[in-house]
C-alpha cells in the first residue's frame, strides 16, 4: 500500500485515476476501521487534507462552500454558517465522539454512504450539492445523486468529492436534526430526521424540506412531507399529515439497531419534533 | 489475632491513602498484557473459524510456512493427547481437553472465531497475511444458538460423547443437555396452590461480555533448555502456568508465569486462549512470540456470561409471608460447558427463608463461544427473576418492596444452601439502611419510576500465600500471588501497614510472580481482600513476634516482657528503664541477632461470608420512544469493614454499572449463519458517561467476625441487584412488567404499544 | 512493504521512526517509539483507550495514520506531568481513587485535560457528554466524573487573580 498527499485536486485526480483500488483519505474516521476490520484493502490511499478547497469553510454566491475534508469540530467555529445551517452543524457533530469528531468530516460522512449516517439528512434537508472533481473535470450535484446503496456512490473511477454547497438562505428560515439512538452518545443512528424550512412574517411556512436516514438504504427527501409543512404553522394537523408522509416513504429493516416496526414509529415521533424546532429557529432568525 | 479487633482505633485501615501503583497508572507507565516487548520477539496470529459448527477436513499451512517473515505455524495437533479431565485451576476445574480446544480446534469447530490454526512472524502484518494463506476445508454443519432450540429432538447436537447428567437414567442418545440439577425441600406444589398470591414469570437474558477494555495479552518465551517464561496479563498467575502446562504438557517447574498489570477481568480473564499457542510458538521458532487480541477476536472467541431462561412461581399469604418457591431454569453454556445454572441454582432463593421450593437447572451447549465467569457468574441471572417476582408480590400485596423483603430476609443462624446456617450476615442491616437512605422517599417526576431489588453472593475463600519482609530501614514488603484488578495491593499494604504499625508509605506490595510465592488461588470469587488479605494479616502478625523476640534479644530480657504497639517494641518489666524500639531501630541489628526478619503464610480459609446489596433505582421513560433514562441509582452494601473505602465503593459501583448496562442495551445478536453481528463496542452497547448518573453508595459495615479485620467479599455482589431494580423502576414507571433484558428502546415501546 | 520515514514532536521533543504506510499514529507510538501509555481498547474508534491531542485536538490515535503525523504535535499521557510533577487530573485522580485497572485511565486523562483546556468550569452534563468517547468498565463513571469536575475547581481558583 501506498501513501500520498497531494497538494492540488489535478495530482489527486490522477493518483485515484491510476488504480483501481485507490481511496481518498479525509478524516479516516470510516477509511481506517475498514481497513483495521479487513473490508476494504486499499493498494493506495490519497490524502486530500493538503488540497486548498478540501479544507475550511468560504463564503460563495450567497451561501458556503465547505471543504469536504473539514472536521466536523471546526464546523462549531464557524460563526455564520452556525447562524445560517444550526441542523447541518449539530449533525455534523453527533457524530461518534469528541475524538472523532475531531477528524471525521461531512464530505467523508456522505461518502461512506452509510444509509444510517447523521450529516446526510441534514444536506439533503438543506439541499445542498457535492462538487466532484475527476478526470473529466468539475461537476456539481445535489448531494443525495451521490448515493447508490449502502456503502456506494455514484462516484466514477478517479473522481472524489472537493466540496459541499449550501445554497443562500432566505430570511426567517431555520434547519434542525435529531436522532433516535438506543443510548445517549456513541451509537450509529436508528432514524435520522433532518427538516429545513422557511416561513413568513406571520410564521406560516413557505418552503419546507424533510429529510430521512436509517430507513431506506439510503438517505431519503420526503416531498411530501414537505408539502405538509408548507402553509401551516405547525399545528396538529399538519404534524400528523407530516408523520403520516415520513412513515409512508420508509422502507426499513431489521438489524442490529433497530427493527421495522420500531424505525417506521420513530420517524413519526421525531419528524414532528424536528420541524418544531427547525420553525423556532426560522422565527428567531428573522 | 482477635487482639486486633480489640483496637479501639485502627490507624491505616478505614482511610484513603493513594493507591501505591497509583502514579504509574495515571502517567502511562505501568505495564500491561499487551505493553511488554522482548528483543527478537515474533508477533503470534491466529486463524479462526468462519463457521458457527463445521468439521475440518484438512488444514493446509504450507503457504503460510513459506510466508518469508513466518517462523512458525501451530495447530491443535502441537499440543499433546491429554487424559487429565479436569484439573483444578481458575475459579472451579478447567477441563483440559476443551480448554485446549478453546486454543486451538481439534476436529471440528463449534462457534464462530473458534481458533483454527496460528502462526509467528516477524511482523504483525506478515503474520495477518500468512494467515490469509492458510487453506482450511471444512463440512459445514447446521448450527444452533438458542438454549430451547438447542434443547430439541431435532437440535443439531455439538458433542456426540454428551450425555445429560443429573436425569433419573443416563441417556443413550447424546444431547445438547449437559446437565439437570435440581435442589428441592418441601412441598412447593402445594405450598403454591394454597397460596394467596403468587408472583411468576418467564424471564429471560442474554449472553453479555464481561467488557473489560483491555483485550487479551501475552508474551511467552521458550528457552534451549525446554524452560518457558510468560509475561501476562491475567486474573491468576498460577492459574495460567497449571493451565499452560496441561495443555502443552510442560512441567509445571519448568514454566514461570510473571502477572503484568490487567486491564480488567471480572472473571472473563480466569482461563487462557492465547499463551498456550504462544507457547507452542515460541518453542517452534525458537523465539519469544508475543500475541494480542483485537477486539473483534475478544468477542468472537472468549467466553460471555450465559444467558438464561428462567420461570419462577413464587408464593405468598397475604400478610407478605413468602411460602413457597418453583423455579426452572435453562442456561445458554456456549460450545463447551462453561459457566452454567449451578450458581444460579444455589443463589436463587438465597436472599429468603422460603420453606418449600423445587429450582431445576439445565446447562445446554450451543454453538456461541463457551461461557465464562462474569463477575457473580450466573447469580445475576436466577436472582433477576426473583426479584421481579417478589416485586410483583409486593405490587398485588399493596406492600412496600423493602418491607416484603425484610418480612423474609434472611438473619444469622437461618440455614443457607448448604444447610449450614448463615453467620454474621447482615441482609436486614443493609435492608434497613436502604429504606433509611433519602434516595428511597426522594419524590418522583413525570414519566418516573422506582425500582428496588436485592442481591446476594456466597464469596470465597480459596488457598492464598502472602509474605511479609523487613527492609534494612525499617520498611516493609508484602508480596502475595494476587494480580491487582480493583486497587487490593492497596489494601494489602493497608492491612499489613495496621499489623505492623508502620504509616503506609513504609510498606510496598507488590504482585509476585509463580517463582517468586506460594501457590495463591487466582484473583476473583471476591476472596482476595478477604484471603489474601487473612494471609498478609497473618504474615505480619508473625514478623511482629519475631520483632518482639529480636528487642528481647538486643535488650537481654525475657520474650514474655515484651510488647508491640505503634510500631514499636516496649518493655513491660517496670523495673526496666528502656527506651521503646522501632522496627527501624531492630532491623538495622538483625545481622546481630539472627539474621533478616520475613514470614510467609498460607490459607484456604473456609468461612468467608455471605454479603447483600439492596439497590434503589430511579428511572425515567420516554412514553414516545421507550427510552429509559436513569436519573437516579443508589448501591447500599454490606461490605463486613472497607479496608480502603473509596475501592469498595469502587466496586459497588462498577458492579452496579455493568447490571445497568446488562439490564438496559447489552446482548449477544448473532445472524442468520450463527456469526455474532456484534463484535464491537459500537454495537454492543456498553454505558457510556453520559448515560448515566452518579452512583451514590452507602456501605454498612458489620465487621466478619473470624476475619482480622472484619473483611467480607465485596466485588460480586454489586452486579446481581441491577438487573431487577433496573427493570423494577421501568415497570413502576410505565404500570407494565417486563420480563426480556435488555430492555432496549424498541422493546419498551413495543411494550408500551401494545405488541407482544 | 517499503517503510516510511516520519517525523513528528511528541511531548515537545523530536520523535522520528520508520513505519509501513498503514500503521496507526497508536501502532507507532506504542512499537516503533516505545510509548505504551496509550492503549489500544478497540481500535476502531469506539472506546478511546488510545486518545492522544494532535496538534491540540483531541483525537482517536488509533484513526490516524502514522504518516499523517508528519511534522506535527502529539501529546500522550507521558507528557502529561511536567518535570516530575504531576498535573492536577492526575493528583485527583489518584486523591479520589478514579481508576480501578487503570487501563482506561490514560485515555480519560488526556480527554479530560483537553476538555478543561477550552472550558475550565463544565457542569457535570458537559463532563459526560464530552468523555463519552472514553469508556471505562470498572468505576461507573462516578468517581472520574468527580475528580473531573474538583480539578476544574482547583485549576479555577489557582488561575484566579489574587
Amino acid at each position: 500500500m501506498s501513501y500520498h498527499a497531494p497538494a492540488d485536486v489535478t495530482e489527486a485526480v490522477t493518483l485515484l485515476a491510476s488504480q483501481d483500488n485507490a481511496r481518498p483519505l479525509a478524516g479516516g474516521t470510516d477509511l481506517l476501521v475498514q481497513m483495521r476490520s479487513g473490508r476494504v484493502r486499499p493498494e493506495m490511499i490519497v490524502d486530500i487534507k493538503r488540497i486548498d478547497r478540501a479544507m475550511g469553510v468560504r463564503a460563495r454566491d450567497g451561501g458556503f462552500a465547505i471543504g469536504a475534508a473539514t472536521p466536523c469540530t471546526e464546523l462549531l467555529n464557524e460563526t455564520a454558517l452556525c447562524k445560517a445551517w444550526p441542523g447541518v452543524v449539530e449533525a455534523a457533530n453527533l457524530i461518534g465522539s469528541v475524538q472523532v469528531r475531531n477528524r471525521a468530516t461531512i464530505g467523508g460522512n456522505l461518502c461512506n454512504a452509510s444509509p444510517a449516517a447523521d450529516s446526510v439528512p441534514a444536506l439533503i434537508a438543506a439541499n445542498a450539492s457535492a462538487v466532484v472533481v475527476g478526470p473529466a473535470g468539475e461537476r456539481e450535484v445535489p448531494v443525495q445523486d451521490l448515493l447508490a446503496g449502502p456503502g456506494r456512490t455514484t462516484l466514477g473511477k478517479g473522481e472524489f468529492l472537493l466540496e459541499i454547497l449550501l445554497p443562500p438562505r432566505p430570511p426567517r428560515s431555520g434547519d434542525a436534526y435529531l436522532r433516535s439512538i438506543p443510548r445517549t452518545e456513541m451509537d450509529i443512528a436508528v432514524v435520522g430526521v433532518g427538516v429545513s424550512l422557511t416561513c413568513d412574517e406571520s410564521g406560516a411556512c413557505t418552503d419546507a424540506r424533510v429529510a430521512l436516514g436509517a430507513v431506506a438504504p439510503t438517505a431519503l427527501l420526503v416531498p411530501e412531507a414537505g408539502a405538509a409543512l408548507v402553509g401551516s404553522r405547525l399545528e396538529d394537523a399538519a404534524l400528523e399529515k407530516l408523520a403520516e408522509a415520513v412513515k409512508a416513504a420508509c422502507r426499513p429493516i431489521d438489524d442490529k439497531r433497530g427493527t421495522i416496526d420500531y424505525r417506521i414509529a420513530m420517524t413519526a415521533v421525531f419528524a414532528p419534533r424536528v420541524a418544531r424546532i427547525a420553525h423556532q429557529r426560522a422565527q428567531e432568525a428573522a | 489475632m482477635t487482639k486486633l479487633l480489640d483496637k479501639q482505633e485502627l490507624k491505616v485501615v478505614g482511610t484513603r491513602p493513594v493507591r501505591p501503583d497509583g502514579a504509574d497508572k495515571v502517567t502511562g507507565k505501568a505495564v500491561y498484557g499487551a505493553d511488554y516487548n522482548l528483543p527478537g520477539m515474533l508477533r503470534g496470529a491466529i486463524l479462526r473459524s468462519p463457521h458457527a459448527h463445521a468439521r475440518i477436513l484438512s488444514i493446509d499451512t504450507r503457504k503460510a510456512e513459506a510466508l518469508p517473515g513466518v517462523k512458525a505455524v501451530a495447530t491443535n495437533a502441537d499440543f499433546p493427547k491429554v487424559d487429565m479431565g479436569e484439573i483444578d485451576a481458575g475459579e472451579a476445574g478447567i477441563n483440559v481437553d476443551r480448554a485446549g480446544q478453546m486454543c486451538l480446534a481439534r476436529e471440528k469447530v463449534f462457534y464462530e472465531g473458534q481458533p483454527v490454526a496460528a502462526v509467528a512472524a516477524t511482523s504483525a502484518s506478515i503474520a495477518a497475511e500468512a494467515v490469509r494463506l492458510i487453506e482450511v476445508e471444512y463440512e459445514v454443519l447446521p448450527h444452533v444458538i438458542g438454549v430451547e432450540e438447542a434443547m430439541r429432538e431435532d437440535a443439531p447436537v455439538l458433542h456426540d460423547d454428551m450425555f445429560t447428567e443429573g436425569l433419573p437414567e443416563t441417556p443413550t442418545k447424546p444431547s445438547n443437555v449437559v446437565l439437570r440439577f435440581e435442589s428441592a425441600k418441601g412441598d412447593p406444589d402445594a405450598a403454591l396452590a394454597a397460596a394467596d398470591v403468587v408472583g411468576s414469570g418467564r424471564y429471560s437474558t442474554q449472553p453479555v461480555h464481561q467488557g473489560y477494555i483491555e483485550p487479551q495479552a501475552c508474551i511467552v518465551s521458550v528457552g534451549g533448555d525446554g524452560q518457558a517464561q510468560i509475561w501476562c496479563s491475567s486474573q491468576g498467575q498460577f492459574m495460567v502456568r497449571s493451565v499452560t502446562a496441561a495443555i502443552t504438557g510442560m512441567n509445571l517447574a519448568d514454566l514461570r508465569v510473571v502477572p503484568l498489570e490487567i486491564g480488567g477481568g471480572f472473571g472473563g480473564k480466569t482461563t487462557v486462549y492465547l499463551e498456550p499457542v504462544a507457547l507452542v510458538l515460541s518453542k517452534k521458532s525458537g523465539r519469544p512470540v508475543k500475541m494480542v487480541l483485537s477486539r473483534e477476536e475478544v468477542f468472537r472467541s472468549t467466553g460471555p456470561g450465559p444467558g438464561a431462561i428462567v420461570d419462577v412461581q413464587i408464593g405468598a399469604t397475604k400478610d407478605g409471608i413468602l411460602t413457597g418457591a418453583i423455579l426452572e431454569m435453562k442456561y445458554q453454556v456456549g460450545a463447551f460447558p462453561g459457566a452454567g445454572c449451578q450458581a444460579g441454582v444455589m443463589h436463587a432463593l438465597g436472599c429468603y427463608r422460603i420453606a418449600n421450593s423445587r429450582i431445576v437447572g439445565w446447562d445446554v451447549v450451543s454453538n456461541m463461544p463457551s461461557t465464562h465467569a462474569y463477575r457473580a457468574p450466573s447469580a445475576p441471572q436466577s436472582e433477576f427473576a426473583v426479584e421481579c417476582a417478589i416485586d410483583d408480590i409486593a405490587r398485588q400485596l399493596g406492600m412496600d418492596p423493602i418491607e416484603l423483603r425484610e418480612k423474609n430476609g434472611v438473619k444469622p443462624g437461618d440455614p443457607s444452601f448448604s444447610g449450614a446456617p448463615y453467620g454474621d450476615i447482615a441482609f436486614m442491616e443493609t435492608l434497613a439502611a436502604a429504606k433509611e437512605h433519602p434516595h428511597y422517599a426522594a419524590p418522583l417526576g413525570p414519566n418516573q419510576g422506582r425500582g428496588i431489588a436485592a442481591g446476594w453472593w456466597v464469596n470465597h475463600g480459596g488457598e492464598s500465600t502472602a509474605m511479609v519482609s523487613i527492609n534494612e530501614d525499617g520498611s516493609a514488603v508484602v508480596a502475595t500471588g494476587n494480580p491487582d484488578i480493583g486497587g487490593s495491593r492497596a489494601s494489602m499494604a493497608m492491612m499489613a501497614a495496621e499489623v505492623l504499625g508502620l504509616p503506609i508509605e513504609k510498606v510496598r506490595p507488590i504482585v509476585a510472580d509463580t517463582s517468586s510465592i506460594g501457590f495463591s488461588m487466582l484473583t476473583g470469587g471476591s476472596r482476595t481482600t478477604f484471603a489474601t488479605g487473612r494471609a498478609v494479616s497473618e504474615a505480619a502478625a508473625d514478623v511482629v513476634e519475631q520483632l518482639k523476640g529480636r528487642a528481647a534479644m538486643i535488650w537481654g530480657v525475657e520474650s514474655d516482657k515484651v510488647e508491640w504497639s505503634d510500631g514499636q517494641a516496649r518493655c513491660t518489666d517496670p523495673q526496666q528503664d528502656l527506651p521503646p524500639l522501632s522496627i527501624k531501630d531492630i532491623a538495622s541489628k538483625t545481622s546481630k541477632t539472627g539474621g533478616p526478619i520475613a514470614a510467609e503464610k498460607s490459607v484456604n480459609p473456609g468461612d468467608a461470608m455471605q454479603t447483600f446489596g439492596v439497590h434503589i433505582c430511579d428511572s425515567e421513560v420516554d412514553p414516545e420512544t421507550g427510552h429509559v433514562r436513569i436519573v437516579r441509582y443508589t448501591a447500599v452494601q454490606d461490605v463486613g469493614r472497607a479496608i480502603h473505602p473509596s475501592y469498595v465503593e469502587g466496586q459497588a459501583q462498577g458492579g452496579a454499572v455493568q447490571g445497568i448496562g446488562w439490564a438496559l442495551n447489552e446482548a449477544y445478536m448473532f445472524d442468520a449463519n450463527g456469526r455474532l453481528d456484534n463484535p464491537g463496542f459500537l454495537d454492543y452497547r456498553m454505558p457510556v458517561a453520559s448515560d448515566l448518573p452518579m452512583i451514590d453508595t452507602l456501605l454498612v459495615e458489620k465487621p466478619h467476625p473470624g476475619h482480622p479485620f472484619g473483611v467480607k467479599g465485596v466485588g460480586e455482589v454489586p452486579i446481581v441487584p441491577p438487573l431487577a431494580a433496573v427493570a423494577n423502576s421501568v415497570s413502576a414507571a410505565t404500570g407494565k412488567r417486563f420480563y426480556d433484558l435488555p430492555l432496549s428502546p424498541a422493546r419498551v415501546h413495543a411494550a408500551l404499544n401494545g405488541a407482544a | 512493504m517499503k517503510k516510511q520515514y516520519v517525523s513528528t514532536i511528541v511531548n515537545g521533543d523530536p520523535a522520528d521512526f520508520l513505519c509501513e504506510p498503514q500503521t496507526s499514529l497508536l501502532n507507532a507510538l506504542r512499537d516503533e517509539l516505545g510509548m505504551t501509555g496509550s492503549k489500544e481498547g478497540c481500535g476502531s474508534g469506539d472506546c478511546g483507550a488510545c486518545s492522544v491531542i494532535l496538534d491540540g485536538k483531541l483525537v482517536c490515535s488509533c484513526l490516524v495514520l502514522a504518516t499523517e503525523a508528519e511534522g506535527k504535535r502529539v501529546e500522550t499521557i507521558e507528557g502529561m506531568a511536567q518535570e516530575g510533577r504531576l498535573h492536577p487530573l492526575q493528583e485527583k485522580f489518584l486523591d479520589v481513587g478514579a481508576l480501578q485497572c487503570g487501563f482506561c485511565t490514560p485515555g480519560v486523562l488526556i480527554a479530560a485535560k483537553a476538555l478543561l483546556d477550552r472550558n475550565p468550569d463544565p457542569s457535570e452534563e458537559e463532563t459526560r457528554y464530552w468523555l463519552a468517547g472514553n469508556l471505562c468498565r470498572c468505576t461507573g463513571y462516578d468517581k472520574i466524573i468527580r475528580a473531573v469536575l474538583e480539578a476544574a475547581a482547583e485549576l479555577r481558583q489557582e488561575r484566579a487573580p489574587a
